[in-house]
């Protein structure tokens, strides 16, 4: 039942193309035969693909990405799921204090956030360690999950752990029988936000990364401002495959329109 | 009560370390002296890096150009943005959930791709300069002018402003328009009166939100402004990584934060407390 007329959807079909060309872009010049970016190509290809696989520095830089992502975003989940249920459900000073704090990383932007923790690794001896990346990581993704575990945990229905509180569940059996399954949803987008958040980030990653813990962002972000060729069409369409992969996924746990606009 | 303290401790102890005690060294470093022989004086106290931000041409014009270009972003977003998170609040299903994150999952993928993406639209023969030529023109240079900046911002930022928008615009009650057109009001009177004053909260909050983030962009205008074209994340980057002043760069830093947190917690305020007022609370 749309109540847009003509003009609207034209204004809405560009609005449409502009969020959707450069991607479109991408993933059509990745599959060019050519040496050069040019578009409309003569055919189709898989020859860039093969040069990225023949491209150690990226597929180390892509293995560093995913460990780096898939245990950032565990330890994140570890630490915001307690956060949450201590912010949802105690009163305690200092509460709010705290979920301010943990919320921060959103807002406080990115650059610096990455030139204060080169300070500190700097003045530690350890920039450029794995480690430390990780920890970094760990921080400015917390809050994504620690949103929608609060989202969920602030909306159960507490009577069923009162039941069985009083029928003697012990705490930790409380928690992995009745509070976990309720805020499954929350826990599992939440650590699939902060995995994509964490597979992407460049800005902090550049000043804390070494050439060898380099990410894949960074690699790609360096390579670009050095050369243009259709290699590096071809890294951002496997890029935007495999983010549309977790976006699926996403979409499946938790449901993506929920995570983008809030809806619930 | 302690149980409070106690589920918080693993998250509190990473915020104090990783999150609150660098962001206290780097505004100790901004006020280090530096020396291009020695390096950082960590014992040596001075403003001078404070001074010459406010005196010196070089970052005058820089915080000049991060402040139109953010300025100009936001505008094309809210010009852009709220139009279409209506259209997209009147559209039936399916098509509203299709079009929704069809718009708004650029958000999720790395915005390097995305840069890449905008430098093969508007490089020189990229598909933006064919149009030009195909339709008669001359081949323009777009890419690493302030126009390429702005363009891949507003894409970057957009979902930004729509997702606000589209919040407020979930609390719009339908019959309130439709009681007023039934009333014999115009579509446009139906604009300004009841659909204008209920998207504003989520139009400031958008606002405020894409302002703070293109102030503070890097990777757009590193990949898109050029070796010439810099705003001020390019220019910390270059001060910690090629001129290795990081005291400077600090100083640098540490405006652009509180820059950012007094536009975030005035304009909160503001919103806030114009929206309790005209509730009557």
């Amino acid at each position: 039942m749309s109540r847009n007329g003509p003009l609207a959807l034209g204004f809405h079909g560009l609005v449409v193309l502009f969020m959707m060309a450069p991607l479109v872009v991408v993933c059509l010049v990745a599959f060019t035969p050519e040496n050069t970016l040019s578009l409309p190509t003569s055919g189709f290809s898989l020859r860039w693909f093969r040069a990225v696989f023949e491209r150690a520095d990226f597929i180390h830089a892509f293995y560093n990405s995913l460990v780096l992502a898939f245990v950032a975003a565990t330890l994140a989940t570890l630490i915001a799921v307690p956060a949450a249920l201590a912010i949802s459900r105690y009163q305690f000073p200092g509460r709010n204090f705290f979920s301010a704090l943990f919320l921060s990383p959103i807002i406080i932007p990115h650059l610096v956030l990455g030139v204060a923790m080169l300070r500190l690794f700097a003045l530690m001896g350890v920039n450029g360690s794995f480690t430390w990346l990780m920890l970094a990581h760990v921080v400015i993704i917390t809050p994504y999950v620690l949103r929608l575990v609060l989202a969920a945990a602030i909306g159960i229905d507490r009577s069923a752990e009162q039941a069985a509180e009083s029928l003697g569940a012990s705490r930790f059996t409380l928690f992995r029988k009745i509070t976990l399954p309720m805020i499954l949803p929350g826990v599992a987008g939440g650590w699939l936000l902060a995995f994509i958040n964490s597979f992407d980030e460049v800005t902090l990653s550049i000043f804390v990364s070494s050439p060898a813990t380099q990410t894949l962002p960074v690699r790609m972000y360096v390579y670009a401002t050095e050369s243009i060729d259709p290699m590096m069409a071809a890294v951002s369409a496997l890029v935007i495959a495999l983010t549309a992969a977790a976006m699926i996924l996403l979409d499946r746990v938790y449901g993506l329109d929920r995570v983008l606009v809030g809806k619930h | 009560m302690s149980r409070g303290y106690l589920l918080s401790l693993p998250a509190l102890v990473l915020f104090f370390g990783l999150l609150i005690l660098p962001l206290g060294l780097t505004l100790v470093l901004s006020f280090n002296v530096f020396d291009y022989q020695v390096g950082v004086k960590a014992d040596e106290w001075t403003f001078a890096h404070y001074l010459s931000l406010f005196s010196d041409s070089y970052f005058y014009e820089i915080f000049w150009r991060t402040f139109w270009i953010s300025a100009v972003v936001t505008l094309l977003c809210v010009v852009i943005g709220v139009p279409e998170a209506y259209v997209l609040s009147r559209m039936g299903t399916p098509w509203r959930s299709i079009f929704l994150i069809l718009i708004l999952t650029p958000l999720l993928i790395s915005v390097v791709v995305r840069a890449f993406g905008w430098s093969l639209l508007l490089g020189a023969d990229g598909l933006v300069n064919q149009v030009i030529q195909a339709l008669g023109g001359r081949p323009v240079k777009l890419l690493y002018t302030s126009f390429a900046v702005i363009i891949a911002l507003v894409h970057v930022m957009l979902p930004f402003m729509i997702i606000p928008v589209w919040t407020s615009l979930q609390k719009l009650d339908p019959s309130a328009e439709q009681a007023a057109l039934s009333l014999g009001a115009s579509q446009a009177t139906v604009m300004r009166k009841i659909v204008l004053p209920q998207v504003m909260p989520g139009v400031l909050s958008g606002t405020l939100i894409v302002f703070g983030l293109a102030a503070s962009s890097f990777a757009i205008p590193g990949l898109l402004g050029g070796r010439r074209l810099k705003m001020v994340a390019t220019v910390v980057y270059d001060q910690y990584l090629s001129e290795l002043n990081w005291p400077m760069g600090a100083t640098i830093a540490v405006v652009l934060l509180l820059v950012n947190l007094l536009i975030m917690l005035s304009w909160n305020r503001m919103v806030e407390g114009r929206y309790k007022k005209s509730l009557g609370v």
